[in-house]
């Protein structure tokens, strides 16, 4: 970028144990499984613990990312979080994972907020400042404990975690070859201050809001770098449920096979902020040096950002480094949906 | 509403979320938390401090069925005795379910999660707290 290199210096995940089937949650508000896991393509769940939050499972994948990388967490010199669910209205999530990670207190660090594409904004802004020489690694994380209000069909796929990636110029991981944004004022899903669940528009999320942003970004950045669909070896996108990545490919002309290691929400739900982060996450976890990887992520309100990515020799040597995705995802336990709603803190009294 | 106890909280931090002690260099010992003078060596002590790596086992444990004020959800939870790899030992909830493998000697890694919240519109607590691996 701008006669620079810069990328990704390492990463790290975390999901939660707990997970609800689609299964439980049809048979509580009398919908039928195999009809809701079919057309959301979403089998399972994470739900958080009762003691988990935004912050916690941002700590946890920050945690990750700096073993990952192998760095020294004094040398961040901006942490950034995105994220729907920061545990407070007002004090930084920020503050209390760049403590955890011993990176106090040499560093800026904010949060951030753009519905689910707030951990790509973070790496645009971490690209820019390593690229303007103002820090050695910046670190952009998107977590998420999302809400869903029961009996919507949101239950069946706001799920919980966490993904953070350390940007820089050296010691790299994979390049990030090229980035650019599509951005409306589109009204698809929102949440107002103090209240407890979001509100969305239904069928309106999808054309008008997910594919309109998705593919525009994407096509967009194909453009600009004047990659062939055909040369990507990977693609992700922002995955609200299991079957729009899928349909947003074919309208890119890339082909399903190219999706599935970064398609993770039938797995865990949609984890909002750290969704298509986790996507690339679990396709960096596998891809060979010289793969290229079209990463897009959506944020109701609404936009995306594309970002063309190569992966690097300096992948070899990192892995095995930190757990991986595919560790945290196998690793689960099923809830009854009277947990998850203590869990979630679904009742007013609770 | 004010929250109480802000300062020792705040001052809590470095030991609650990076298990940060002591040790002496005179006689070698670790200590935690944060001690400013060792108890074998006293003047001779040499104290510094140290960052645990959050590994060790289950020196001893109980379950919690009447839980205290705050903490009423999580129940039944299991807290412990962690030994920690580098010798001291902390009190801590052990998470993640699982409770049937909570034993003498399991081995166990710290986790970061809200230790407790003041309420709906209080200060929210976070540290260590430790998970079966």
């Amino acid at each position: 970028m701008n006669g620079k290199t810069v990328g990704i210096v390492g990463y790290g995940s975390y999901v939660p144990k707990f997970r609800i089937d689609a299964e439980e949650i049809t048979r509580i508000w009398g919908e039928e499984a195999k009809r809701v896991k079919e057309g959301l393509g979403i089998q399972e769940k994470s739900v958080p613990d009762i003691d988990e939050d935004a912050a916690t499972l941002a700590v946890e994948a920050a945690r990750n990312a700096v073993k990952h990388a192998g760095i020294d967490s004094k040398e961040i010199g901006a942490l950034y979080v995105g994220s729907e669910s920061h545990p407070y209205a007002v004090k930084p999530t920020a503050t209390i994972v760049a403590e955890a990670i011993g990176a106090t207190p040499n560093l800026t660090a904010v949060d951030m907020e753009f519905a689910c594409k707030a951990g790509t904004a973070a790496i645009q802004c971490c690209m820019g400042m390593c690229v303007a020489g103002m820090f050695k690694y910046g670190m952009a994380i998107g977590s998420d404990t999302s809400q869903g209000r029961p009996g919507d069909a949101l239950e069946y796929s706001a799920g919980a975690g966490a993904a953070a990636f350390i940007i820089g110029t050296e010691n790299l991981v994979a390049e990030i070859e090229a980035t650019c944004s599509f951005t409306t004022d589109t009204p698809d899903f929102w949440r107002r201050p103090g209240a407890d669940f979001p509100s969305h528009g239904g069928r309106f999320t999808g054309e008008p809001a997910y594919f309109k942003h998705v593919i525009s970004a994407s096509k967009m950045l194909i453009e600009k770098t004047g990659v062939k669909p055909a040369e990507l070896d990977y693609a992700v996108f922002h995955q609200p449920n299991g079957k729009f990545p899928l349909q947003a490919a074919k309208m890119l002309g890339i082909p399903a096979e190219k999706v599935k290691q970064g398609l993770i929400t039938p797995y865990i739900g949609n984890t909002y902020s750290a969704a298509s982060l986790l996507g690339l996450n679990s396709v960096l976890d596998v891809a060979k040096p010289g793969e290229r990887i079209l990463m897009t992520s959506f944020g109701s309100g609404a936009g995306s950002d594309a970002f063309l990515i190569r992966v690097l020799d300096g992948i070899e040597k990192k892995r095995g480094r930190a757990r991986s995705l595919q560790s945290y995802v196998d690793e689960k336990e099923y809830v009854e949906y009277g947990v998850y709603v203590k869990h979630r803190r679904k009742l007013k009294s609770l | 509403m004010t929250g109480t106890g802000l300062a020792l909280t705040w001052r809590k931090i470095p030991e609650r979320y990076n298990l940060l002690g002591s040790h002496c260099d005179n006689c070698g010992e670790n200590f935690f938390p944060i001690r400013n003078i060792c108890p074998n060596c006293r003047r001779k002590g040499r104290m510094g401090g140290t960052k645990f790596s959050g590994k060790g086992v289950i020196y001893s444990h109980t379950f919690v069925t009447s839980p205290p004020t705050g903490f009423e959800l999580e129940a039944p939870y299991a807290i412990a005795i962690v030994q920690l790899a580098e010798g001291p030992k902390l009190t801590a909830q052990i998470v993640d379910g699982d409770y049937e493998k909570v034993k003498i000697g399991a081995p166990v890694e710290m986790v970061f999660r809200k230790i407790q919240e003041d309420g709906k519109e209080g200060l929210i607590h976070y540290g260590f707290k430790f998970k079966l691996i």
